[in-house]
């Protein structure tokens, strides 16, 4: 498992999301601190391409050995793409929870909803 | 079971040394324990393939004596007690008069008139009063013997020979128990565990724990958590108090007829005599799932039925677990749905045990 770390070029939501803003898209994934919390991953159920997300709401569930937890959904907008790589390989949600565990991109119906995530050091003072 | 916040948790002998170790301690059951050190999988996996050591010292012990210490658990163990000789362990179920289980138990005959009865942690202050109620009129003690004891269970194709290295003389076989001295300290070392692993449980005095934990991890078993207890108990279809048993089914339900006597007129026995009888309506079945997604417990079943057990088997890759099924779909090979949150997921009865070592055929 990675050691902990929040990248500064990410935004962040209070219930341990991150979010890379590219444009008018933006991928979403979980962070360090949420994947330790789960544990080993077994399972990622993705959401399917075209689905609508809102923010603060579930679009998928992901799954340790012993518990499944709702990844709530950062920002609004229409799923373009999901890691189908994560189906078969879930772990690397633990071992690379900012890189190949990206979980979904999303065209975002609502760019402003940005103004309420965190940065990094926001997001981090929330963690201690 | 919850437990308020403001009451404090219990603590193992053990616990400094799970937290040094950089376990991840949850509440459970009253205490704090090692849900996991490193990972479940990996725990999981050294208990299948060499040895793991779990701290179990939040279980209860309730020690019962005297002339008539045999009725007294005759009349409340479900199974024939009459039938363990000394030195010998027995699993059994505690029934109310309906049949419905109070808890699952492992008793050891330590005299001819002596007997530990390791209780759920979760139920052991239930099962004593139980037990002290129903031992009213018999020449016969029954003491909550908790205090008195911490417990360890070493578990795996390797834990024999790990503990047998300290031990003063040759361990006791499957199912049976007696006093050793390991590395110099008294044990009860019990031919039991719960994980479907060969090994042995070792009941000690609290102080004596500590180093003892200490010597075994040295001579290389691996500390595993309450994790990889229930993945390893579930690939073998072993029954946890809470999800598989409960006061509302009974042992015929839950597939422990095997361990119900009813001819020694235990308390309940009536009941379950009647369940066998009429045939139960429901069954608990050991299941698999035949696409991805993991079944938890409480999930409902298309057509009746409940999970009351599941995870991803760390052994076999899939999502596995236990439900009670109504009892004309409960044949193995039979397919059903599992409405895992809203998502209808394929599952198929399966034989016990799930998981199974390969040179067993």
């Amino acid at each position: 498992m990675a050691d902990a770390s929040y990248p500064e070029d990410l935004l962040y939501h209070p219930e341990h999301d991150w979010v890379r803003i590219d444009g008018d898209t933006a991928t979403f994934g979980i962070t360090w601190f949420a994947q330790d919390a789960l544990g080993e991953v077994v399972f990622f159920d993705p959401p399917e391409v075209g689905t609508s997300v809102t923010k603060d709401e579930s679009y998928a569930e992901v799954e340790s050995v012993k518990a499944v937890s709702d990844v709530i959904a950062p920002l609004s907008g229409e799923i373009v793409e999901v890691n189908t790589g994560l189906g078969d390989r879930p772990e690397v949600i633990n071992d690379d929870p900012y890189g190949e565990g990206w979980m979904v991109k999303v065209k975002l119906s609502d760019p402003g909803e940005t103004d309420a995530l965190l940065d990094q050091a926001a997001y981090a003072s929330t963690l201690s | 079971m919850a437990v308020p916040s403001s009451e404090a948790l219990r603590q193992t002998p053990l616990h400094d040394r799970h937290a040094e170790a950089g376990a991840k301690l949850v509440p459970f059951a009253g205490w704090e324990m090692p849900v996991q050190y490193g990972g479940v999988r990996e725990e999981h996996l050294a208990v299948r393939e060499a040895c793991g050591i779990f701290d179990v010292s939040h279980m209860g012990e309730i020690e019962t004596s005297g002339p008539e210490a045999l009725r007294v658990l005759q009349r409340l163990l479900s199974n024939d007690v009459g039938g363990v000789a000394v030195g010998g362990a027995q699993y059994s179920v505690l029934c109310r008069d309906d049949g419905g289980v109070l808890d699952d138990l492992f008793t050891y005959r330590l005299g001819p008139d002596r007997y530990l009865t390791v209780t759920n942690a979760a139920n052991h202050e239930k099962d004593l009063a139980w037990f002290r109620d129903h031992a009213g009129g018999f020449d016969a003690d029954v003491q909550d013997a908790h205090d008195r004891y911490a417990m360890m269970a070493v578990q795996g194709p390797r834990a024999r020979e790990i503990v047998q290295a300290i031990s003063d003389a040759p361990l006791p076989l499957r199912m049976t128990a007696a006093t050793r001295l390991l590395a110099g300290r008294e044990a009860l070392v019990c031919g039991t565990g719960y994980t479907g692993e060969d090994g042995v449980e070792l009941l000690c005095s609290p102080a004596d724990a500590g180093p003892l934990w200490d010597e075994l991890l040295r001579r290389g078993a691996a500390p595993a958590g309450l994790g990889a207890r229930d993945t390893l108990r579930l690939e073998v279809c072993f029954h946890l108090y809470g999800n598989d048993l409960m006061e509302e089914r009974g042992p015929i339900e839950a597939g422990l007829g095997w361990c119900s006597k009813e001819d020694t007129g235990f308390i309940g026995s009536d009941a379950v005599r009647a369940a066998r009888q009429a045939g139960p309506t429901e069954k608990l079945v050991p299941f698999t799932l035949t696409g991805p997604g993991i079944a938890r417990q409480g999930n409902a079943i298309a057509g009746g039925g409940e999970v009351t057990s599941g995870t991803l088997s760390p052994s076999l890759g899939i999502g596995i677990g236990m439900a009670y099924l109504p009892a004309g779909r409960s044949e193995a090979g039979t397919e059903f749905e599992i409405d895992v949150r809203g998502k209808p997921r394929g599952a198929v009865v399966a034989s016990k045990p799930l998981y199974r070592k390969e040179h067993d055929g």
